[in-house]
């Protein structure tokens, strides 16, 4: 029979990592898993890392990760067709220690990341799919690989295989997410020399900027754009849930192409060079998706167990933090010499107990609002364009009496009640 | 039977890129990879151990971080590495790597007597396929080039039947033991590696080498003073013109393609306007 781990990680995102990082530290005998030629090849996110959740796991990282830009500025827009209201903070002390987040490129960090792990002591295995979980009287105890003599043994499997989580649908802990539960988010980075980003976005030497683009960007539909700074290259995406691109009948390449050439985006992008073009599913289901996630010998982190707050744009910070929580009931267990669901159980409470799973639930009526009542991108996002062009606009028209006019355009659209019904709900939604 | 590879960590040349300003290859832009040639080398090393039994070693001269191609190739299913890696050994061109590799096999040949040496035909980011002869001449062995197919291996006999690709169709050749080869990609397919292999490369230290564990080594062969090679020019390849581009819808289009084809040469016996 094949050697037996304590840990076996599927998956070597910055959930799977996280974990297969912390039990490693602490004398396990980790092996994980990536499908990918090596970790962070098959990994997408618009790109900005939190500093908090990471620095939990590897205090100072940010003196050796490769990090793009310190963000130091957020802007929120709000787009029409050729027109953006914009506010947002930018603030220097965001760009010293401790900081705030970063951007960053995937492909790069995850390889870090993995690194770190196989520098405490995990054993890294790319290239390899894991085709399903090995389960033994109710317990799972290991997983078959698609590799010859591919079977491998632990206490503990931690499903950190992501948004789709084959896995876990395997052993029953999920059913097949329905499309208004992902969002397809299709992105470009695209290379642009150094000084021309500082330009146009306004920045010094190591300063980062984000922008968050809501409705002309995804057409008025549910989801969001970004547009990031790196060192020498510019990310820039698009996504809106699965449902909405159907019903739409989007295709995400053309909503990419709307946004790159979008009036309002299309200077920041001028004369760049596209280096990649990366797609992926995100879950955004929130707290009423969030699957089974501890069982006998069995954890789920990250995507995988749909950790990501889509409101907030976070995902992989959530995931190191539930990586390390697994990782802390699996050391935990291992002292114990007990890996059943019960003892198992304590990464589920310290889930529920921490920031991840009160975040999630803040926001479980927010997607479903939003997706029901399109009118929030659709018509108020338009509104306040006009609103803005209307008062900004100088035309010897007293103030006041344009202040009055602006409402009374807005409530003769919808209707005072229809307007204060959609405030309320929208309060409602993420109060 | 003792089969030692000697492999090379390469940029990967499919997506490197070219510095336009100095016409050198940008190492940045691309991921280290083990030569693909040299994985053809090891996987038949492997192909014949699993035939008639042995051992394999890889050999790998180059940077600390070359250790990942000696990892890859335990994951083919080499048995043991070895790393040469010292400052002396840098800059050199074919001639200084075969005499570096050679020593390296001498040092090996103490541990182990060395039956059979197998290198890719060549690496591609040099494409010279110097080397691999280079070793065989200071080893004094057959260098066998352009290996298609590793037919027998006779290790009691001391004898090994070969086919050599040739500009028109192969030769059979019979070498005695010890030889060298060096062996084109249709050799044999990589074979997808099995878990326990890829758990051993993934713990796997390699032995590895300064010029000063090496026997014997007269260090002005080595590295930039024993390279002789100058490189007169650099430079990217211009790229084709543009061809032209055909607009319109799909149906205009195809018919502007026939028509074109058409009048460039009598390929087609079809009246254009008939299709």
């Amino acid at each position: 029979m094949s050697e037996k781990f304590d840990v076996i990680v599927v998956g070597a995102g910055p959930a799977g990592t996280a974990c297969a990082y912390t039990c490693a530290k602490n004398g396990l005998n980790v092996l994980l898993i990536e499908r990918g030629e090596y970790p962070g090849s098959k990994n997408v996110m618009g790109g900005v890392l939190y500093r908090k959740q990471l620095e939990e796991i590897i205090p100072e990282f940010w003196k050796e990760a490769p990090l793009e830009r310190p963000v130091i500025e957020q802007r929120f827009w709000m787009l029409d067709k050729e027109s953006v209201v914009q506010f947002g903070y930018k603030g220097l002390e965001w760009g010293q220690e401790p900081y705030n987040n970063f951007t960053i490129l995937r492909a790069q960090f995850d390889q870090w990341f993995a690194k770190k792990a196989v520098e405490a002591g995990a054993l890294l295995i790319n290239e390899t799919v894991v085709k399903e979980c090995l389960v033994e009287d109710g317990k799972v105890v290991g997983v078959r690989t698609d590799r010859p003599d591919g079977d491998l043994f632990a206490d503990v499997v931690v499903l950190a295989d992501g948004v789709n989580s084959l896995l876990g649908k395997q052993l029953g802990f999920h059913k097949e997410f329905r499309p208004d539960e992902v969002a397809l988010t299709v992105m470009e980075v695209i290379n642009l020399p150094k000084d021309k980003i500082n330009d146009r976005f306004n920045l010094s030497e190591n300063q980062g900027c984000t922008i968050e683009i809501f409705g002309d960007s995804t057409k008025g539909n549910l989801g969001t754009a970004f547009l990031y700074t790196n060192k020498e290259s510019l990310n820039i995406g698009v996504g809106t849930t699965l449902s909405s691109m159907t019903k739409a009948k989007l295709r995400p390449y053309d909503l990419l192409d709307h946004l790159k050439t979008h009036p309002m985006v299309k200077p920041y992008l001028e004369g760049g060079e596209s280096a990649e073009y990366l797609a992926h599913l995100i879950p955004e289901g929130g707290y009423r998706s969030v699957p089974k996630v501890a069982g006998n010998g069995v954890v789920v982190v990250g995507d995988a167990a749909q950790l990501v707050n889509a409101i907030h744009r976070e995902g992989s910070n959530m995931a190191m933090s539930s990586g390390k929580m697994a990782a802390e009931a699996i050391i935990q267990a291992k002292n114990d010499g007990d890996y059943s669901e019960s003892s198992l159980n304590r990464y589920r409470e310290a889930l529920y107990d921490s920031f991840i799973i009160k975040d999630l639930e803040k926001y479980k009526d927010a997607a479903h609002t939003f997706e029901k009542h399109p009118q929030y991108f659709n018509d108020y996002v338009p509104m306040m364009n006009q609103a803005a062009s209307k008062f900004f606009t100088v035309d010897g028209t007293p103030k006041r009496e344009k202040q009055k006019q602006i409402m009374q355009s807005i409530t003769k659209e919808k209707g005072r009640i229809k307007v204060l019904q959609d405030l309320y709900r929208a309060w409602k939604a993420v109060k | 039977m003792h089969i030692v590879v000697c492999v090379k960590q390469v940029p990967d040349t499919k997506i490197i890129k070219i510095n336009p300003k100095t016409n050198t290859l940008d190492r940045r832009s691309a991921p280290a990879i083990l030569n693909p040639f040299d994985a053809h080398a090891v996987q038949e090393a492997v192909k014949i151990k699993k035939r008639i039994g042995g051992t394999v070693s890889v050999l790998s001269m180059g940077p600390p971080q070359a250790v990942a191609i000696i990892k890859n190739s335990i994951e083919i299913g080499a048995d043991r590495g070895y790393l040469i890696s010292d400052r002396a050994f840098a800059g050199a061109d074919t001639l200084a790597t075969s005499y570096a590799l050679s020593k390296a096999l001498e040092k090996i040949q103490e541990e182990m007597p060395i039956d059979m040496v197998i290198c890719g035909k060549h690496a591609i980011d040099g494409d010279t396929g110097q080397v691999g002869p280079g070793i065989a001449r200071r080893l004094d062995i057959p260098p066998v080039t352009n290996v298609i197919e590793v037919t027998e291996v006779n290790h009691k006999e001391k004898k090994v039947l070969i086919k050599r690709k040739q500009i028109n169709g192969y030769e059979v050749i019979e070498a005695q033991l010890p030889c060298l080869l060096t062996v084109e990609k249709e050799v044999n397919e990589i074979e997808y590696a099995p878990m326990p292999n890829m758990i051993k490369a993934a713990r796997y230290e390699p032995t590895v080498w300064s010029v000063n564990d090496l026997n014997d080594v007269d260090k002005a062969q080595l590295g930039l003073k024993g390279s002789p090679t100058v490189v007169g020019k650099m430079f990217t390849p211009p790229k084709p013109e543009g061809g032209k581009r055909l607009e319109g819808t799909s149906d205009e289009q195809v018919r502007e393609l026939v028509t074109l084809l058409a009048e460039k040469k009598n390929l087609f016996n079809f009246d254009v306007n008939n299709s």
